[in-house]
């Protein structure tokens, strides 16, 4: 499809503004002034509708296509909570409202949603109190990072390490060491739980933490996830939770019982608020009780007269980690859903999810390599090792299942599983669903024994085959630029 | 409610294929000790229910203040089929296009947004958002001291001071060295920058228009802190961009702003969108996603997620950040609003801003006691020193149904008479004349 600048014409206009109901005023000294316009394209307003109406039809998405990413949790969104984040007031207040004399009674609507989501979300999981900013899970990842450093630092302690297991999420690493952590990393055993002896062997008085995503990214509920809780604070280093599994374990058990001290939520995954190609997202960090006083400014209260208020005195607080109050447009989002699943909503999701996802490991695991056979949470991880001795590699069963019709689970990933497919039906998908789904994944084992070359080069059936993804690595064109049109 | 499709049949025969006596029995490995100490979330309510309860909150907000408080966050018009376009479910229900070839739609449509975002700030490489302003700042200056191995930072107090302070939070663990130049007449003070400039500075960081709304042509600083091998940031705000000078114009290396302005409501804070654009030698250095043009085995045009080495999921602690997401549905926003604009639209809303930016000054500064600050030049946003206390001059004004602008007392000591005043293309000449006169009639 054309670039929107290849589809330019000069002297179109798809917006305008109107005659300036002021006059024009002195112009401003040319120095300030730009020398050469940016080059947009000038189009009517149905050109560009058009176009980016045409572009969406090239998507999966949840609405159109049956979407098992795992890790990513793609289960249906709500169109009510669209229409909630619609009202104008919601929508239409300026952040700086509350922080204005006399202007915080004005957005009492807004702080009453901040401070009643923080509430439910403390209850679901065990945790104190809630900071409502971080932007996304990787950002709730950095702050809880910060936040036991703070709580370190606070009490003298002197530490330099984070252990994470192999299995985690990249983003649990990398946040640590932007915060300014080294990392220790533990294997998975051969039981596909965290190696415990080596865990015991790293773990000492230099540990800040240990961040534990759980359900793992394997989908596995580790049983003795209480005692790695309590070997750490027996060091007195905190627990991390990676709430980016919580959809699996909603009303069976809490991070905060369990002995997390930190957290986030990726409100997108647990409370299905639409994460739109990518985000925006939204991840507020939990705390237990020892670290409520480090917790971002400003906080949400509740005055006795029953009015809102930000408190922004707080002397520990790590500070400032967004502009404002978070993504609150999320966040609204989520707490419309939280209300209507209310406790058995909540929890019929996690048990069907949980649901769905065994049944598809209890039909797949004769086809495919179940690399740790037990029971599952809410996703399974394949490992395609037989397809590949065949040349079918996790990528191409990727690939054929596009031309099926079906967005791929997530493919290599956990790194440690080789080949790995990493399947999450989610709790919103119905039986048919999933059977039609299975179908397709036992018509690829069998493809890859008879015929391997019909997957290998799939998609035939979409818009473009196989993108050459080395050639855009090594000659990158990441910009639009005049002369190439 | 619930939006799950079990039948009580699919549910039999599903765990008799598992293997499972009950639904219980699928959480056999959470010990009976870790059941939740206390579950007490409120029963389920309809849709309808939920939709009015959301809805009475709602009206508890004030929708009908005028407004004239800016602060970096502005009360554009947006036009309906920006809303349209991000409501098709085949965008806003997509996650990160992982797989290209049925994700095209959304690869295009960032691939256009970087684009956009190169064209306005002139610089090379855009990366395909970030969460917001402030945060795109941090990695900014954190490309900065990777890139120069330095970590003196030296940083304009002209800055938004809702940035600055995000970038003292975000660096409290590592050992960066800040220094605060404070602002002479508005504009970025030339003498006392260029005095803490040496070969230990990793980045220069300025800001235009800057937080009290005053324009300046960085070009000369920028020359200087290239001398040092330093790098130069610039943080702006895009809908000046159709008129002002751009960073590339000036030779920063890194332009970032924030990209509300460009379709995307304010919301209460958010979500909002970080841009960021750099010159092409350090885009490797450039956190997050990145969309680039390839071909298909056919030699076809399509577009993929690239230079991916550089990204958490594959480098781990190594990786240039640890972003794992953008915000996509509000960098296709600004996309879709850019383009709709077109360029003659852009210049044409920065010269609306400009305009009734400037007509408020000269009529504010008929008010007898208020001086309107006019030592710099000024693009939507000025500043006013009022004859009394500015924090009591805008509750008063609150009450007359205008948000008059930001009291600087709040972060600024000694300013609590300075008020700041920001006037977009949706106020009207009437609108101006009445903050006018309400205004003379509360001092």
């Amino acid at each position: 499809m054309k670039l929107i600048f290849e589809k330019h014409k000069e002297g179109r206009r798809g917006f305008l503004y109107g005659k300036c109901d002021v006059d024009k005023p002195k112009p401003l000294a040319e120095k300030y002034c730009r020398k050469t316009q940016a080059h947009l394209a000038s189009l009517s307003e149905l050109d560009v509708v058009r176009h980016y109406t045409n572009m969406s039809r090239f998507n999966f998405s949840v609405d159109t296509h049956f979407y098992p990413l795992g890790s990513c949790t793609m289960k249906y969104n709500p169109k009510f909570c669209e229409r909630i984040a619609s009202f104008e007031g919601f929508s239409g207040v300026h952040p700086l409202l509350p922080q204005l004399s006399g202007g915080g009674m004005l957005a009492q609507g807004s702080l009453e949603v901040l401070y009643e989501t923080e509430k439910l979300l403390c209850e679901i999981t065990g945790m104190k109190a809630f900071s409502m900013q971080p932007l996304a899970g990787a950002h709730g990842e950095l702050t809880g990072v910060m936040l036991i450093a703070a709580y370190h630092k606070d009490k003298g302690n002197r530490r330099k390490y984070i252990i994470v297991p192999d299995s985690s999420h990249g983003t649990n690493p990398s946040s640590a060491a932007i915060a300014g952590y080294e990392i220790k990393v533990i294997p998975t055993g051969l039981d596909g739980y965290m190696d415990l002896d080596e865990y015991k062997k790293q773990l000492n008085n230099e540990v800040a933490a240990v961040m534990l995503t759980c359900p793992d990214t394997l989908g596995i509920f580790n049983p003795r996830i209480k005692e790695i809780a309590d070997l750490a604070h027996k060091c007195a280093a905190l627990m991390y939770y990676d709430g980016a599994n919580l959809n699996a374990m909603l009303g069976k058990a809490r991070p905060g019982d369990i002995g997390f001290d930190v957290m986030h939520i990726n409100l997108h995954k647990t409370f299905a608020t639409p994460h739109g190609g990518g985000g925006p997202g939204a991840g507020p960090v939990g705390v237990s009780e020892k670290l409520v006083e480090f917790l971002p400014i400003s906080r949400i209260k509740k005055r006795d007269d029953g009015t809102y208020a930000l408190d922004y005195h707080q002397q520990k607080s790590i500070g400032y980690i967004a502009p404002f109050y978070g993504n609150f447009g999320v966040i609204l989002k989520a707490y419309a859903y939280i209300l209507v699943l209310g406790k058995e909503g909540l929890i019929k999701a996690t048990e069907m999810a949980v649901l769905n996802a065994n049944y598809c490991q209890a039909i797949l695991k004769d086809y495919y390599e179940l690399p740790f056979d037990k029971r599952c949470m809410h996703e399974c991880v394949f490992s395609a090792v037989r397809q590949a001795k065949n040349g079918v590699a996790a990528l191409d069963i990727a690939k054929y299942l596009i031309d099926k019709g079906y967005h791929p689970p997530t493919i290599y990933f956990p790194l440690i599983v080789k080949e790995a497919l990493m399947i999450e039906p989610t709790e919103t998908e119905s039986k048919e669903t999933i059977d039609a789904f299975i179908e397709v994944m036992i018509e690829i084992a069998h493809l890859a024994q008879e015929n391997p070359t019909a997957v290998n080069c799939a998609p035939v059936n979409m818009p473009i085959k196989r993108l050459d993804e080395v050639r855009a690595a090594r000659q990158p064109d990441l910009c639009w630029k005049e002369e190439s049109s | 409610m619930s939006y799950t499709p079990h039948t009580q049949e699919d549910i039999k025969q599903m765990l008799s294929a598992i293997g499972a006596k009950s639904i219980d029995d699928l959480f056999q490995d959470i010990p009976a000790a870790l059941a939740p100490k206390s579950f007490n979330i409120p029963a389920p309510k309809s849709e309808f229910v939920v939709t009015q309860i959301l809805h009475k909150l709602s009206l508890k907000n004030a929708t009908n203040l005028v407004n004239f408080v800016g602060g970096g966050f502005y009360d554009h018009f947006i036009p309906a089929s920006v809303e349209a376009i991000v409501s098709r479910p085949e965008f806003y229900t997509a996650y990160t296009p992982y797989q290209p070839e049925c994700s095209q739609g959304w690869l295009q449509a960032i691939y256009e947004y970087q684009s956009i975002i190169c064209q306005l700030t002139a610089l090379d490489v855009s990366n395909a958002s970030l969460y917001d302003g402030g945060t795109a700042l941090f990695e900014a200056m954190m490309i900065a001291i990777r890139q120069t191995g330095r970590k003196k930072i030296i940083l304009d107090s002209g800055v938004n001071l809702i940035y600055r302070t995000m970038l003292y939070t975000y660096t409290k663990n590592l050992s960066v060295e800040f220094i605060e130049i404070p602002v002479a007449h508005g504009q970025s003070s030339r003498e006392e920058l260029v005095k803490y400039l040496d070969d230990k500075t990793a980045a220069v960081i300025l800001q235009n228009p800057n937080f009290f709304g005053a324009i300046d042509d960085h070009t000369d600083i920028v020359e200087k802190v290239h001398k040092f091998g330093a790098l130069a940031i610039a943080s702006v705000y895009p809908v000046s961009l159709g008129m002002l000078k751009s960073p590339g114009e000036m030779g920063f290396d890194i332009a970032t702003g924030e990209g509300q302005s460009l379709g995307i409501p304010l919301f209460f804070g958010g979500p909002y969108l970080g841009f960021m654009a750099v010159k092409s030698q350090l885009v490797r250095q450039m956190p997050g996603r990145i969309v680039g043009a390839t071909v298909d085995s056919d030699g076809k045009r399509g577009f993929v997620l690239t230079l991916q080495t550089r990204e958490q999921h594959i480098r781990r602690q190594k990786a240039t950040s640890n972003i794992c997401s953008n915000e996509a549905l509000c960098a296709l926003r600004a996309a879709v609003f850019v383009s709709l604009l077109g360029r003659e639209g852009l210049k044409e809303l920065a010269e609306h801003n400009y305009s009734k930016a400037e007509f408020a000054k000269e009529q504010l500064s008929r008010i007898s006691g208020v001086q309107v600050k006019r030592s710099s030049p000024t693009f939507n946003e000025f500043t006013v020193l009022l004859p009394k206390g500015a924090d009591e001059v805008v509750h008063r004004m609150i009450d007359k149904g205008f948000a008059c602008g930001f009291p600087l007392g709040r972060f600024y000591k000694g300013m609590d008479n300075y008020l700041l005043i920001a006037v977009t293309e949706k106020r009207t000449k009437e609108e101006i004349r009445r903050l006018v006169d309400s205004l003379e009639a509360v001092l």
